[in-house]
Order: C-alpha cells, then structure tokens, then sequence
C-alpha cells in the first residue's frame, strides 16, 4: 500500500507496509502514482515488464522527456528491490498469533478520586463522578490494585501506573502511600514502577511539586490554552476562571523538571477551533512539551467536533507544522505530542498491531476497585470485568479487545495510517458506533492530518 | 537517488522476526487518555 501526499511544497511517498517515506520530485510523484494506480502490488520483476513503461509513456509523455520518466522508473525499481516501496502486506499472517497472544496486565489507571475542584463542562468523567457517587479511593484498595498488578504482570518489569481522577491531588494522601508501597514492592518481586499523575493543578504546591519530581515519570498538567478559552471550559464550581491560579504552578513544575516527562494537555472544542492559538499560547508561556486532544462530547453538546468542522481543524494543523518549523529552525522549537514520529526507532510491528492495550494489558481501577478496560469506559456497567478482590471474572471482555486490530476493523484495514494510530480509540468507537469494533471516523480524518503532518515536519527538518 | 530523499533506515517488516517484548509503554499513559497514538512511541529496546 502506497499513500502519497502534496504538503507544505514536499512530495511525499509513504510505503505503508515497510514503514518507508521518501519525499520525492515532482516527476518521481507523478511517476509513482501512476505506477500504483496500475497495480498495487508491483514487483521488481513487473516493473521491468515493457508495458509499464509504455503506461508511463502513455500518461506522463505529455509532462516529462522518455529519459526523465525513465530515470525515475529505474530509482522506483531500485527501491521496490530494497524493500521500501511496493512492499507487501506481511502482517496478516501475524494476526492468528495477536489474537491468541498472552497477554499480561502491565498497566493501571487509579481512579485515585472520583471528585473534582472544577467543574469542566465537557468533562467525559461528569466533574470526577463517572456516572456514579463520589469517592476516594482507599490506600486499601489501591494497594490491593497494586498487588493485582504484580501478580498479573507475567515477565514484563516495567509497570505503570497512572494516578487519574477526577483530580488525585484530592486524595494526595493515598497517592503518596502508595507510590511508598509500590516502591517497597517492586524490590520484592523485581518490577519497576513508572508512576505517573494527571492534574488540573489546583492543589499544586510546592510540597506536591517535589514529590512528583522525585517519584513520578510522567505528568500530565491539564490546561487548555488562552486565558478566555480555557475559563469558559475549565471553570471551578462557582463558575471563576481557574488559569490565573493554575499557570504560574504548572510553569514553575515545568521549569523544575528542565522542561522535560511532562505535557502541559489542552482539549480543544468547536469552541476555540483555532486551537494553534492555544497550543502556541502554551509556547509562548515556556513550556515545551504540550498536548492538545479534540473534545470527546455527544453530538448533540454545543462544544462538540462535527464533520463540518474538518476543514478547519485540517487547516489549523497545516498552520501549526509549519510555524513549528519555523520555531525550530529559529531554536524556539516546542513538542507537540500528536506531530511526534519516531521513523527510525518507533515501535514494533507487534505493538502495533495490538493497539492501545485497553482491556488486556491496561485496565483502570474505580475508587472501590472495579477493574474496567480503560478510563473512558468506567462507569459502564456491560464493561465492568472484576475487582481487585477476585481479578478478572468476565475474560471473554478481555478477550473481545484482544481480538480487535486495524484488521478486524474494515475502516482500518485500508487506511495508511493503521500502523501510527494502531485502530483509534476503542472508547470512542464504542461511543459512536455502538462497538469496539468499527471507528470514530472524525477522529480517524484528524488523526490522518497529523500523521501526514509529522511526516512532513521530518521532511523539512531532514 | 536524483528523485528521491528516504527519511528513514529501519523498516518495520524486519520487526515481525523478532516479535514483541511487550516492555514498551501503554500508548494511553502518555499525553492523550482520549485517542490513540502508537507510532510516536519508543521502542524498549532502542533506547
């Protein structure tokens, strides 16, 4: 599978299968698309037959001299020998043994507190409550959740664990006994814990702020972007803005990590669909690495992304890759994390083919310590799987995300970027279609856009 | 090449050999939490 693209004055060839991009001339375009428009799946051998030659004549003639379309013929060949273009479909083969792999639980989000100091209105978790009560989670509970994942984690050392909410700074306490208990545990039993927390920052103090510093790897600071914008969606429950407390703590926090293992993250709505503003906010108040994720809402919520807004949030990413460019190029450049590729050293095709690992090696624990396949699923009384008491006690859920892959799903199968998105977000299949099966298709058009940007930031930055 | 400029050295067809270790992180715990980003991750076992 060959996709190719015009962006930014680059013409770029991405060989889907081997993983390849070449950015090419105008000619070496032109010549590839009618190549593959041809056939899909040329060989070496196939393109060395006449007729392809004659095709190329026949479409190209009137654009390019016999010489020039033959030069670019012949580096086309070169490229399909080596593997990095025309490269067939290897993976299929491999689904048999990712629907059966054993898998291990390696991952856990603590629903550390349902409860929340805002009262964001386009909250997923209904201010902290998730379709139930308030609570907080126990150092009881979260200790058991903690051995849960111990005894379920096979071979693998690393384990993460990610102090989710509602806002977990509301149940700091726990957080910290916890980060204690797993410290304690992980020499026992030979594992490696790799905490992480997601704030909005309320409680952010000086005393918080080293903790995280000394314990986890990751944290995710909540905020979306100019003042005005993130007020009219992140205000506290008197209805007051809460940026002007939150951005001094998070830049503090960022400045006291070397501006490094944390996202300042943003939700973008219909409301500020000129969300590059934002994002450039978070870079001109100093941070560097940022993350801005589209609302997920029905579509009957005001706030909500529909397709007509497309074109616009395309455009926006458009603007946004090449004044990151720009900043790099002038030693101002920032991360942004949806425009993060590795092409060299990325993930395997394993990993890719399994997906995000919800349901099987990620699972979130509620304050009384249900076990549901991801966070965004809490609350769905047809996805609780078990407790912390008796584990897994419904694994033919388990089982059902294990078999899901950008194959079983027939939007995946065909689009070019199935290895860089692995199938999209489960969640938000569920949530649209009614199955984990099938996919959130303005989700899939925006996560194409900045598949295609990264590419090309890499391009001119090369 | 004259035409062609290839970004990258390692194609992902030569990581169905080997398999997954599985230490990699889970795509979720990063940044996102509301959608599914894989292809911006790091391999284990090139760090």
């Amino acid at each position: 599978m060959i996709h190719q693209y015009k962006s930014n004055g680059y013409y770029i060839v991405l060989d889907v299968n081997s993983g390849a991009v070449h950015v090419v001339d105008e000619l070496c375009y032109d010549v590839i698309a009618c190549l593959s428009g041809q056939n899909e799946e040329h060989t070496e051998e196939t393109l060395k037959e006449s007729a392809v030659f004659e095709l190329l004549k026949e479409q190209l003639g009137g654009r390019y001299i016999e010489d020039e379309l033959k030069e670019a013929l012949e580096e086309v060949t070169e490229l399909t020998k080596a593997g990095r273009l025309f490269t067939p479909d290897c993976y299929e083969c491999l689904l048999e043994d990712v629907k059966k792999r054993k898998t291990v639980v390696k991952a856990l989000c603590l629903h550390i507190a349902h409860d929340c100091n805002l009262a964001c209105r386009y909250c997923f978790a209904e201010e902290g409550e998730y379709h139930g009560r308030r609570a907080l989670m126990s150092f009881e509970v979260g200790k058991k959740a903690l051995d849960f994942l111990i005894r379920n984690s096979g071979n693998r050392r690393n384990l993460e664990v990610d102090f989710f909410g509602g806002e977990p700074l509301m149940n700091w306490q726990v957080v910290k006994d916890l980060v204690a208990y797993g410290r304690e545990q992980e020499k026992i039993h030979d594992k490696h814990f790799r905490f992480t927390v997601t704030t909005n920052g309320v409680l952010l103090n000086d005393e918080v702020q080293d903790f995280i510093n000394r314990e986890m790897d990751n944290v995710v600071l909540s905020l979306d972007g100019r003042r005005k914008v993130n007020d009219r969606m992140r205000p506290f429950r008197n209805g007051a803005g809460s940026y002007d407390l939150i951005v001094p703590k998070f830049q503090k926090l960022a400045d006291s990590r070397n501006q490094e293992r944390y996202y300042v993250r943003g939700t973008f709505t219909r409301e500020n669909l000129d969300f590059s503003e934002d994002i450039l906010h978070f870079a001109d108040l100093g941070f560097k690495q940022m993350s801005m994720e589209p609302v997920v809402g029905e579509e009957s919520d005001i706030y909500a992304i529909r397709e007509g807004d497309l074109p616009v949030i395309m455009e926006e990413y458009d603007k946004l890759a090449k004044i990151m460019i720009e900043r790099e190029k002038s030693g101002k450049g920032f991360h942004f994390f949806h425009f993060m590729i590795d092409l060299e050293g990325g993930p395997c095709a394993a990993k890719r083919l399994s997906g995000c690992g919800s349901g099987t090696e990620y699972l979130a624990v509620t304050p009384w310590g249900d076990l549901y396949p991801c966070h965004q699923f809490v609350g769905q009384e047809e996805f609780l799987m078990g407790n912390v008491d008796e584990g897994i006690i419904k694994p033919e859920i388990a089982d059902e995300f294990r078999s899901c892959n950008v194959y079983t799903k027939e939007k995946c199968r065909n689009c070019f970027a199935k290895f860089y998105c692995s199938g999209g977000c489960m969640a938000n299949a569920y949530h649209f279609h009614g199955t984990i099966h099938d996919a959130f298709d303005i989700g899939c058009e925006m996560q194409r856009k900045r598949v295609e940007c990264a590419i090309m930031i890499k391009a001119a930055l090369s | 090449m004259k035409h062609v400029k290839t970004l990258n050295t390692q194609t992902l067809n030569n990581t169905v050999k080997k398999g997954g270790c599985g230490e990699c992180q889970t795509s979720c715990q990063s940044a996102c939490k509301t959608s599914c980003t894989v292809g911006n991750q790091t391999c284990e076992q090139k760090k």
